[in-house]
Protein backbone atom coordinates (compact mmCIF):
# COMPACT_ATOMS: atom_id res chain seq x y z
CA UNK A 1 0.00 0.00 0.00
CA UNK A 2 1.89 3.40 -1.31
CA UNK A 3 1.89 6.98 0.65
CA UNK A 4 -0.04 9.79 -1.35
CA UNK A 5 1.80 13.39 -0.93
CA UNK A 6 -0.05 16.68 -2.00
CA UNK A 7 2.68 19.11 -3.02
CA UNK A 8 0.79 22.45 -2.05
CA UNK A 9 1.20 26.26 -1.66
CA UNK A 10 -1.44 28.32 -2.16
CA UNK A 11 0.05 31.63 -4.06
CA UNK A 12 0.97 30.25 -7.66
CA UNK A 13 4.43 29.93 -9.00
CA UNK A 14 6.61 29.00 -6.18
CA UNK A 15 7.87 25.50 -7.63
CA UNK A 16 4.98 23.16 -6.61
CA UNK A 17 4.91 21.81 -9.74
CA UNK A 18 8.78 21.59 -10.58
CA UNK A 19 9.17 20.09 -6.69
CA UNK A 20 6.48 17.65 -7.88
CA UNK A 21 8.54 16.49 -10.76
CA UNK A 22 11.64 16.59 -9.25
CA UNK A 23 10.83 14.58 -6.30
CA UNK A 24 8.74 12.12 -8.37
CA UNK A 25 11.99 10.92 -10.71
CA UNK A 26 14.13 11.18 -7.55
CA UNK A 27 12.17 8.77 -5.49
CA UNK A 28 11.61 7.01 -9.18
CA UNK A 29 15.50 6.64 -9.83
CA UNK A 30 15.78 5.31 -6.00
CA UNK A 31 13.81 2.67 -7.15
CA UNK A 32 10.63 3.22 -6.12
CA UNK A 33 7.35 2.90 -8.01
CA UNK A 34 5.80 6.93 -8.40
CA UNK A 35 2.78 7.76 -9.85
CA UNK A 36 2.61 11.84 -10.33
CA UNK A 37 -1.05 12.87 -10.29
CA UNK A 38 -1.78 16.55 -12.36
CA UNK A 39 -4.02 18.09 -10.33
CA UNK A 40 -4.26 21.51 -11.95
CA UNK A 41 -7.32 21.25 -14.34
CA UNK A 42 -7.42 24.12 -16.83
CA UNK A 43 -3.71 24.56 -16.38
CA UNK A 44 -1.71 21.59 -16.64
CA UNK A 45 1.91 21.69 -17.44
CA UNK A 46 3.30 19.50 -14.87
CA UNK A 47 3.47 17.18 -18.39
CA UNK A 48 5.71 19.49 -20.16
CA UNK A 49 7.69 20.01 -17.23
CA UNK A 50 7.92 15.82 -17.02
CA UNK A 51 8.35 16.17 -21.19
CA UNK A 52 5.62 13.77 -21.67
CA UNK A 53 2.88 16.12 -22.96
CA UNK A 54 3.04 14.49 -26.34
CA UNK A 55 1.60 10.95 -25.49
CA UNK A 56 -1.41 12.19 -23.55
CA UNK A 57 -4.46 10.14 -24.96
CA UNK A 58 -6.69 10.39 -21.26
CA UNK A 59 -6.66 12.25 -18.53
CA UNK A 60 -7.75 12.69 -14.88
CA UNK A 61 -11.16 14.01 -15.74
CA UNK A 62 -12.07 11.15 -18.25
CA UNK A 63 -10.82 8.47 -15.99
CA UNK A 64 -12.97 10.35 -12.81
CA UNK A 65 -15.90 10.23 -15.01
CA UNK A 66 -15.54 7.02 -15.95
CA UNK A 67 -15.03 7.33 -19.49
CA UNK A 68 -11.56 4.75 -19.33
CA UNK A 69 -9.83 2.78 -16.48
CA UNK A 70 -6.80 4.67 -14.74
CA UNK A 71 -4.19 2.30 -16.23
CA UNK A 72 -5.25 3.70 -19.76
CA UNK A 73 -5.17 6.93 -18.73
CA UNK A 74 -1.13 6.92 -17.04
CA UNK A 75 1.26 7.93 -18.93
CA UNK A 76 4.71 5.76 -18.66
CA UNK A 77 7.80 7.83 -18.63
CA UNK A 78 10.03 5.58 -20.59
CA UNK A 79 13.46 6.85 -19.01
CA UNK A 80 13.04 4.74 -16.16
CA UNK A 81 11.74 1.55 -17.01
CA UNK A 82 8.30 0.61 -15.22
CA UNK A 83 8.89 2.99 -12.36
CA UNK A 84 7.48 6.53 -13.05
CA UNK A 85 3.77 7.37 -14.44
CA UNK A 86 2.12 10.58 -14.90
CA UNK A 87 -1.75 11.33 -14.79
CA UNK A 88 -2.25 14.20 -16.54
CA UNK A 89 -4.48 17.19 -15.66
CA UNK A 90 -7.10 17.83 -18.78
CA UNK A 91 -6.65 21.02 -20.53
CA UNK A 92 -10.38 22.12 -21.37
CA UNK A 93 -12.09 21.48 -18.61
CA UNK A 94 -12.27 23.44 -15.31
CA UNK A 95 -11.72 22.10 -11.92
CA UNK A 96 -15.34 21.52 -11.55
CA UNK A 97 -15.08 18.33 -13.74
CA UNK A 98 -13.99 16.56 -10.65
CA UNK A 99 -15.09 16.09 -6.61
CA UNK A 100 -13.20 15.42 -3.77
CA UNK A 101 -14.86 11.98 -3.48
CA UNK A 102 -13.72 10.95 -6.90
CA UNK A 103 -10.31 12.01 -6.28
CA UNK A 104 -10.14 9.97 -2.90
CA UNK A 105 -11.53 6.65 -4.85
CA UNK A 106 -8.81 7.58 -7.58
CA UNK A 107 -6.18 7.66 -5.42
CA UNK A 108 -7.18 4.94 -2.92
CA UNK A 109 -6.99 2.66 -6.29
CA UNK A 110 -3.49 4.36 -7.27
CA UNK A 111 -2.15 3.19 -3.69
CA UNK A 112 -2.24 -0.67 -4.63
CA UNK A 113 0.25 -0.38 -7.49
CA UNK A 114 2.72 2.61 -6.61
CA UNK A 115 4.76 3.12 -3.80
CA UNK A 116 4.52 7.22 -3.66
CA UNK A 117 1.90 9.14 -5.78
CA UNK A 118 2.76 12.82 -5.53
CA UNK A 119 0.04 15.06 -6.12
CA UNK A 120 0.66 18.34 -7.85
CA UNK A 121 -2.18 20.98 -6.65
CA UNK A 122 -2.98 23.86 -8.27
CA UNK A 123 -2.37 27.34 -6.30
CA UNK A 124 -5.48 28.72 -4.79
CA UNK A 125 -7.71 27.37 -1.80
CA UNK A 126 -11.22 26.45 -3.94
CA UNK A 127 -12.17 22.93 -5.19
CA UNK A 128 -9.24 22.38 -6.97
CA UNK A 129 -7.31 22.51 -3.57
CA UNK A 130 -10.13 20.69 -2.01
CA UNK A 131 -9.63 17.87 -5.04
CA UNK A 132 -5.85 17.67 -4.16
CA UNK A 133 -5.38 17.18 -0.96
CA UNK A 134 -8.91 14.17 -0.98
CA UNK A 135 -6.98 11.72 -0.85
CA UNK A 136 -3.59 12.55 0.23
CA UNK A 137 -2.03 11.09 3.52
CA UNK A 138 0.60 13.73 3.94
CA UNK A 139 1.24 16.99 2.55
CA UNK A 140 4.26 19.22 1.55
CA UNK A 141 4.39 22.94 1.52
CA UNK A 142 6.37 24.72 -0.71
CA UNK A 143 7.12 28.44 -0.32
CA UNK A 144 9.24 30.72 -1.59
CA UNK A 145 11.24 33.37 1.04
CA UNK A 146 8.87 36.07 0.12
CA UNK A 147 6.19 37.43 2.67
CA UNK A 148 3.24 36.82 0.28
CA UNK A 149 4.18 33.32 -0.12
CA UNK A 150 4.98 32.69 3.68
CA UNK A 151 1.47 34.18 4.01
CA UNK A 152 -0.10 31.89 1.93
CA UNK A 153 1.94 28.91 3.10
CA UNK A 154 0.64 29.94 6.31
CA UNK A 155 -2.96 30.18 5.29
CA UNK A 156 -2.55 26.03 3.31
CA UNK A 157 -1.15 24.92 6.69
CA UNK A 158 -3.70 26.24 8.78
CA UNK A 159 -6.47 24.26 6.36
CA UNK A 160 -4.26 21.40 6.01
CA UNK A 161 -4.22 20.77 10.04
CA UNK A 162 -8.14 20.77 9.51
CA UNK A 163 -7.78 17.41 7.29
CA UNK A 164 -7.93 14.66 9.76
CA UNK A 165 -6.70 12.04 7.56
CA UNK A 166 -3.57 14.12 6.66
CA UNK A 167 -0.09 13.86 8.37
CA UNK A 168 1.49 17.42 9.82
CA UNK A 169 2.65 19.02 6.94
CA UNK A 170 6.57 19.50 6.29
CA UNK A 171 7.84 22.59 4.75
CA UNK A 172 10.48 23.10 1.50
CA UNK A 173 11.48 26.67 1.22
CA UNK A 174 12.17 27.32 -2.59
CA UNK A 175 14.28 29.31 -4.48
CA UNK A 176 16.34 31.09 -2.47
CA UNK A 177 19.03 33.22 -3.07
CA UNK A 178 21.58 33.67 -0.70
CA UNK A 179 23.12 37.26 -0.96
CA UNK A 180 19.52 38.71 -0.75
CA UNK A 181 18.92 36.53 2.48
CA UNK A 182 22.23 38.15 3.49
CA UNK A 183 21.38 41.72 2.65
CA UNK A 184 18.16 41.14 4.46
CA UNK A 185 15.96 42.02 1.07
CA UNK A 186 14.90 38.32 1.81
CA UNK A 187 13.87 36.64 4.88
CA UNK A 188 15.57 33.95 5.91
CA UNK A 189 15.30 30.28 6.57
CA UNK A 190 15.10 30.15 10.61
CA UNK A 191 12.57 33.41 10.36
CA UNK A 192 9.99 31.83 8.18
CA UNK A 193 10.52 27.58 10.03
CA UNK A 194 10.35 29.75 13.18
CA UNK A 195 6.90 32.07 11.92
CA UNK A 196 5.07 28.72 9.88
CA UNK A 197 6.41 26.43 12.90
CA UNK A 198 5.93 22.87 11.03
CA UNK A 199 9.24 20.70 10.42
CA UNK A 200 11.49 21.85 7.56
CA UNK A 201 11.96 19.01 4.89
CA UNK A 202 14.56 20.89 2.61
CA UNK A 203 15.76 24.15 1.06
CA UNK A 204 16.41 24.79 -2.96
CA UNK A 205 18.43 27.37 -3.85
CA UNK A 206 17.22 29.76 -6.54
CA UNK A 207 19.18 28.00 -10.28
CA UNK A 208 18.64 29.14 -13.50
CA UNK A 209 19.42 25.22 -14.64
CA UNK A 210 15.70 24.44 -13.19
CA UNK A 211 14.34 26.96 -15.59
CA UNK A 212 16.50 25.51 -18.69
CA UNK A 213 15.73 21.97 -17.60
CA UNK A 214 11.99 22.49 -16.90
CA UNK A 215 11.99 24.19 -20.68
CA UNK A 216 13.27 20.91 -21.95
CA UNK A 217 11.17 18.58 -20.15
CA UNK A 218 14.43 17.09 -18.57
CA UNK A 219 13.73 17.58 -14.91
CA UNK A 220 16.82 19.24 -13.32
CA UNK A 221 17.54 16.01 -10.36
CA UNK A 222 18.39 13.94 -13.47
CA UNK A 223 21.77 16.57 -13.78
CA UNK A 224 24.11 15.01 -11.02
CA UNK A 225 26.05 17.85 -10.57
CA UNK A 226 23.67 20.84 -10.42
CA UNK A 227 22.85 21.44 -6.58
CA UNK A 228 19.35 22.02 -6.93
CA UNK A 229 19.86 18.15 -8.38
CA UNK A 230 21.18 17.28 -4.82
CA UNK A 231 19.00 19.53 -2.83
CA UNK A 232 15.94 17.40 -4.71
CA UNK A 233 17.46 14.19 -4.23
CA UNK A 234 18.20 15.09 -0.25
CA UNK A 235 14.47 15.75 0.45
CA UNK A 236 13.47 12.36 -1.38
CA UNK A 237 15.76 10.64 0.97
CA UNK A 238 14.24 12.41 3.77
CA UNK A 239 11.08 11.39 2.22
CA UNK A 240 12.30 7.92 2.18
CA UNK A 241 13.00 7.95 5.82
CA UNK A 242 17.02 8.51 6.04
CA UNK A 243 18.47 11.66 7.88
CA UNK A 244 19.95 13.67 5.58
CA UNK A 245 21.47 16.67 6.89
CA UNK A 246 20.77 20.15 5.13
CA UNK A 247 23.16 20.13 2.04
CA UNK A 248 22.81 23.10 0.00
CA UNK A 249 23.38 26.13 1.26
CA UNK A 250 25.41 26.00 3.74
CA UNK A 251 28.52 26.89 2.62
CA UNK A 252 27.23 29.89 2.18
CA UNK A 253 25.30 30.58 4.93
CA UNK A 254 27.11 28.94 8.13
CA UNK A 255 25.09 31.04 10.48
CA UNK A 256 21.63 29.86 9.18
CA UNK A 257 22.78 26.36 8.77
CA UNK A 258 23.67 26.22 12.57
CA UNK A 259 20.38 27.41 13.69
CA UNK A 260 18.66 24.94 11.02
CA UNK A 261 20.61 22.11 12.23
CA UNK A 262 18.41 21.42 15.45
CA UNK A 263 15.22 20.62 13.30
CA UNK A 264 17.22 18.23 11.98
CA UNK A 265 18.60 17.04 15.03
CA UNK A 266 15.38 16.03 16.78
CA UNK A 267 14.87 13.26 14.01
CA UNK B 1 -58.20 40.95 56.66
CA UNK B 2 -55.48 40.36 58.34
CA UNK B 3 -52.92 40.33 55.27
CA UNK B 4 -50.79 43.14 57.42
CA UNK B 5 -49.79 40.74 59.63
CA UNK B 6 -48.11 38.50 57.68
CA UNK B 7 -45.59 40.89 56.57
CA UNK B 8 -44.49 40.13 53.24
CA UNK B 9 -42.73 42.88 52.39
CA UNK B 10 -40.99 44.83 55.06
CA UNK B 11 -39.83 48.48 53.91
CA UNK B 12 -36.70 50.32 55.96
CA UNK B 13 -35.37 53.33 55.10
CA UNK B 14 -31.72 53.81 54.36
CA UNK B 15 -29.53 57.07 53.42
CA UNK B 16 -29.90 55.59 49.71
CA UNK B 17 -33.51 55.44 49.91
CA UNK B 18 -35.84 52.52 50.98
CA UNK B 19 -35.20 48.87 51.02
CA UNK B 20 -37.89 46.63 50.35
CA UNK B 21 -37.54 43.01 51.60
CA UNK B 22 -40.02 40.74 50.09
CA UNK B 23 -40.94 37.68 51.27
CA UNK B 24 -39.65 34.65 48.89
CA UNK B 25 -41.71 31.73 49.89
CA UNK B 26 -45.59 33.17 49.36
CA UNK B 27 -46.88 33.47 46.28
CA UNK B 28 -46.65 36.40 43.32
CA UNK B 29 -49.96 37.30 43.94
CA UNK B 30 -50.00 38.04 47.55
CA UNK B 31 -46.70 39.57 47.32
CA UNK B 32 -47.92 42.13 45.07
CA UNK B 33 -51.28 42.43 46.60
CA UNK B 34 -49.36 43.41 49.79
CA UNK B 35 -47.05 45.57 48.13
CA UNK B 36 -49.81 47.93 46.49
CA UNK B 37 -51.66 48.17 50.15
CA UNK B 38 -48.48 48.72 51.45
CA UNK B 39 -46.77 51.30 49.32
CA UNK B 40 -50.47 52.93 49.13
CA UNK B 41 -50.30 53.13 53.00
CA UNK B 42 -47.02 54.80 53.10
CA UNK B 43 -47.56 56.89 50.58
CA UNK B 44 -46.76 60.18 53.25
CA UNK B 45 -44.10 61.96 51.20
CA UNK B 46 -45.08 64.85 49.42
CA UNK B 47 -45.88 63.72 45.80
CA UNK B 48 -43.78 66.80 44.23
CA UNK B 49 -41.06 66.07 46.07
CA UNK B 50 -37.40 64.42 45.06
CA UNK B 51 -37.23 61.12 43.86
CA UNK B 52 -36.39 58.35 46.21
CA UNK B 53 -34.66 55.42 45.21
CA UNK B 54 -36.28 52.07 45.81
CA UNK B 55 -33.94 49.01 46.73
CA UNK B 56 -35.61 45.38 46.46
CA UNK B 57 -33.98 42.81 47.69
CA UNK B 58 -36.35 39.45 46.55
CA UNK B 59 -34.62 36.53 48.30
CA UNK B 60 -34.33 33.35 47.21
CA UNK B 61 -37.09 33.89 44.97
CA UNK B 62 -36.67 34.46 40.74
CA UNK B 63 -38.67 36.95 39.01
CA UNK B 64 -39.05 36.66 35.28
CA UNK B 65 -38.67 39.66 33.14
CA UNK B 66 -42.20 40.34 33.12
CA UNK B 67 -42.79 40.40 36.80
CA UNK B 68 -39.85 42.45 37.15
CA UNK B 69 -41.69 45.10 34.86
CA UNK B 70 -44.65 44.88 36.51
CA UNK B 71 -43.04 45.34 40.23
CA UNK B 72 -41.16 48.38 38.64
CA UNK B 73 -44.70 49.82 37.25
CA UNK B 74 -46.17 49.14 40.31
CA UNK B 75 -43.97 51.14 42.42
CA UNK B 76 -43.32 54.14 40.08
CA UNK B 77 -47.12 54.53 40.12
CA UNK B 78 -46.76 55.46 44.07
CA UNK B 79 -45.91 59.02 42.77
CA UNK B 80 -42.08 59.94 43.48
CA UNK B 81 -40.53 56.12 44.20
CA UNK B 82 -38.28 54.57 41.60
CA UNK B 83 -37.14 51.34 41.58
CA UNK B 84 -33.31 51.39 41.11
CA UNK B 85 -32.25 47.54 42.23
CA UNK B 86 -33.89 43.98 42.22
CA UNK B 87 -31.82 41.73 44.11
CA UNK B 88 -32.26 38.56 43.57
CA UNK B 89 -29.88 35.15 45.21
CA UNK B 90 -31.05 33.13 42.30
CA UNK B 91 -30.64 33.29 38.40
CA UNK B 92 -31.93 31.26 35.68
CA UNK B 93 -29.33 28.19 34.44
CA UNK B 94 -29.40 29.70 31.12
CA UNK B 95 -28.25 33.22 32.64
CA UNK B 96 -25.47 31.15 34.72
CA UNK B 97 -24.15 30.11 31.46
CA UNK B 98 -24.43 32.97 29.62
CA UNK B 99 -22.16 34.59 32.64
CA UNK B 100 -19.86 31.18 32.72
CA UNK B 101 -18.96 32.08 28.99
CA UNK B 102 -18.96 35.72 29.37
CA UNK B 103 -15.97 35.48 32.52
CA UNK B 104 -14.78 32.02 31.91
CA UNK B 105 -11.09 32.44 30.61
CA UNK B 106 -10.51 29.78 27.67
CA UNK B 107 -7.34 28.66 27.09
CA UNK B 108 -5.95 27.61 23.66
CA UNK B 109 -3.09 25.95 22.59
CA UNK B 110 -2.75 26.30 19.24
CA UNK B 111 -1.15 28.72 16.37
CA UNK B 112 -3.66 30.80 14.90
CA UNK B 113 -2.86 31.43 11.19
CA UNK B 114 -3.68 33.38 8.34
CA UNK B 115 -6.99 33.64 7.26
CA UNK B 116 -8.27 31.88 10.99
CA UNK B 117 -10.36 33.73 13.40
CA UNK B 118 -10.69 32.39 17.10
CA UNK B 119 -13.08 34.03 18.93
CA UNK B 120 -14.55 33.08 22.49
CA UNK B 121 -16.75 34.69 24.53
CA UNK B 122 -14.85 35.31 28.32
CA UNK B 123 -11.02 36.00 28.24
CA UNK B 124 -8.31 34.30 26.29
CA UNK B 125 -5.36 32.42 27.25
CA UNK B 126 -3.49 31.24 24.11
CA UNK B 127 -0.89 29.30 24.04
CA UNK B 128 1.06 29.89 20.56
CA UNK B 129 0.90 32.28 18.15
CA UNK B 130 -0.85 34.89 16.25
CA UNK B 131 -0.02 34.65 12.48
CA UNK B 132 -0.53 37.78 10.31
CA UNK B 133 -3.57 36.93 8.61
CA UNK B 134 -4.72 36.02 11.95
CA UNK B 135 -7.48 37.18 13.95
CA UNK B 136 -8.07 36.55 18.05
CA UNK B 137 -11.54 38.21 19.07
CA UNK B 138 -12.68 37.64 23.06
CA UNK B 139 -15.23 39.24 24.94
CA UNK B 140 -12.81 40.32 27.76
CA UNK B 141 -8.87 40.19 28.02
CA UNK B 142 -6.62 38.58 25.80
CA UNK B 143 -3.61 37.19 26.94
CA UNK B 144 -0.70 35.66 24.28
CA UNK B 145 1.82 33.48 25.47
CA UNK B 146 3.70 33.54 22.24
CA UNK B 147 3.66 35.99 19.60
CA UNK B 148 1.13 37.96 18.68
CA UNK B 149 1.84 39.44 14.62
CA UNK B 150 -1.80 39.09 13.39
CA UNK B 151 -5.07 41.21 14.63
CA UNK B 152 -6.42 40.99 18.55
CA UNK B 153 -9.65 42.54 19.68
CA UNK B 154 -10.74 42.26 23.24
CA UNK B 155 -13.70 43.50 24.42
CA UNK B 156 -15.31 42.48 21.80
CA UNK B 157 -18.88 43.34 22.88
CA UNK B 158 -18.04 46.82 24.49
CA UNK B 159 -15.66 46.56 27.37
CA UNK B 160 -12.99 49.28 27.35
CA UNK B 161 -11.62 48.14 30.28
CA UNK B 162 -10.36 45.22 28.29
CA UNK B 163 -6.31 44.37 28.02
CA UNK B 164 -4.21 42.63 25.54
CA UNK B 165 -1.27 40.93 26.78
CA UNK B 166 1.43 39.18 24.51
CA UNK B 167 5.17 37.75 24.99
CA UNK B 168 5.72 39.39 21.38
CA UNK B 169 3.51 42.41 21.26
CA UNK B 170 3.86 42.68 16.94
CA UNK B 171 0.26 42.96 16.03
CA UNK B 172 -1.12 44.21 12.46
CA UNK B 173 -3.93 45.73 14.44
CA UNK B 174 -5.45 45.97 18.50
CA UNK B 175 -8.74 46.39 18.66
CA UNK B 176 -10.25 47.35 22.42
CA UNK B 177 -14.19 47.61 22.23
CA UNK B 178 -14.42 49.99 19.37
CA UNK B 179 -11.46 51.63 19.54
CA UNK B 180 -8.66 50.55 16.93
CA UNK B 181 -4.94 50.85 16.42
CA UNK B 182 -2.93 50.00 13.69
CA UNK B 183 0.78 48.80 13.74
CA UNK B 184 2.73 51.77 12.75
CA UNK B 185 4.34 51.85 9.23
CA UNK B 186 7.84 51.76 10.48
CA UNK B 187 9.31 48.68 11.53
CA UNK B 188 9.32 49.01 15.02
CA UNK B 189 13.10 47.65 16.76
CA UNK B 190 12.23 43.90 18.35
CA UNK B 191 11.68 44.28 22.43
CA UNK B 192 12.31 41.52 24.25
CA UNK B 193 9.73 42.19 26.81
CA UNK B 194 5.90 41.18 27.54
CA UNK B 195 3.89 44.16 27.07
CA UNK B 196 0.30 44.95 27.35
CA UNK B 197 -2.35 47.61 25.33
CA UNK B 198 -5.41 49.23 27.00
CA UNK B 199 -7.64 51.97 26.50
CA UNK B 200 -6.01 55.43 28.45
CA UNK B 201 -8.19 58.45 29.28
CA UNK B 202 -7.69 59.82 25.93
CA UNK B 203 -9.52 57.02 24.85
CA UNK B 204 -6.52 55.80 23.13
CA UNK B 205 -5.03 51.95 22.89
CA UNK B 206 -1.52 52.32 24.33
CA UNK B 207 1.13 49.33 24.65
CA UNK B 208 3.53 49.35 27.23
CA UNK B 209 5.10 47.42 29.84
CA UNK B 210 3.01 44.81 31.29
CA UNK B 211 4.32 45.44 34.70
CA UNK B 212 1.80 48.37 34.47
CA UNK B 213 -1.32 46.28 34.84
CA UNK B 214 -1.02 45.96 37.70
CA UNK B 215 -2.19 49.54 38.80
CA UNK B 216 -4.04 50.35 35.85
CA UNK B 217 -6.58 47.04 36.09
CA UNK B 218 -6.14 46.19 39.59
CA UNK B 219 -9.43 43.91 39.12
CA UNK B 220 -8.03 41.73 36.37
CA UNK B 221 -8.25 38.86 38.79
CA UNK B 222 -11.00 36.78 38.54
CA UNK B 223 -12.01 36.24 41.63
CA UNK B 224 -13.03 40.37 42.37
CA UNK B 225 -15.27 39.75 38.91
CA UNK B 226 -19.39 39.90 39.82
CA UNK B 227 -22.50 40.00 37.83
N1 LIG C 1 14.62 26.52 -7.59
C1 LIG C 1 14.29 27.22 -8.68
N2 LIG C 1 15.17 28.02 -9.31
C2 LIG C 1 14.81 28.72 -10.39
N3 LIG C 1 13.59 28.67 -10.94
C3 LIG C 1 12.65 27.91 -10.38
C4 LIG C 1 12.94 27.14 -9.22
N4 LIG C 1 11.81 26.46 -8.89
C5 LIG C 1 10.86 26.82 -9.79
N5 LIG C 1 11.36 27.67 -10.69
C6 LIG C 1 10.64 28.29 -11.81
O1 LIG C 1 9.55 29.03 -11.30
C7 LIG C 1 8.45 28.96 -12.18
C8 LIG C 1 7.23 28.47 -11.44
O2 LIG C 1 7.45 27.14 -11.01
P1 LIG C 1 6.28 26.07 -10.96
O3 LIG C 1 6.86 24.81 -10.48
O4 LIG C 1 5.54 26.02 -12.25
O5 LIG C 1 5.37 26.73 -9.86
P2 LIG C 1 3.87 26.35 -9.41
O6 LIG C 1 3.59 24.96 -9.87
O7 LIG C 1 3.91 26.48 -7.92
O8 LIG C 1 2.97 27.35 -10.03
C9 LIG C 1 8.85 28.03 -13.31
O9 LIG C 1 9.27 28.81 -14.40
C10 LIG C 1 10.00 27.26 -12.72
O10 LIG C 1 10.92 26.82 -13.69
MG1 LIG D 1 1.89 24.28 -11.11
Amino acid sequence: MGEAIVITSGKGGVGKTTTTANLGTALALAGKRVCLVDTDIGLRNLDVVMGLENRIIYDLVDVAQGRCTVQKALVKDKRFDDKLYLLPAAQTSDKTAVTPEQMKKLIQELKQDYDYILIDCPAGIEQGYRNAVAGADEAIVVTTPEVAAVRDADRIIGLLEKEENIRPPRLIINRIRSHMVKSGDMLDIDEIVMHLSIDLLGIIADDENVIKASNNGEPIVLDPNSKASIAYRNIARRILGESVPLQSLEEEQKGVFAKIKKFFGVR
Amino acid sequence: MNRQKQQYVTIKGTKDGLTLHLDDTCSYRDLVMELEEKLSVNQTNEPDGPLVAVHLKVGNRYLTPEQEEEIRTLIRTKKNLVVESIESNVITKEEALIWKRETEIVSVSKIVRSGQILHVQGDLLLIGDVNPGGTVIAGGNIFILGALRGIAHAGYYGNKEAVIVASVMKPMQLRISDIMNRAPDYKAEERNEMECAYVDDNNQIVVDRLQLLTHLRPHLTRLERRL
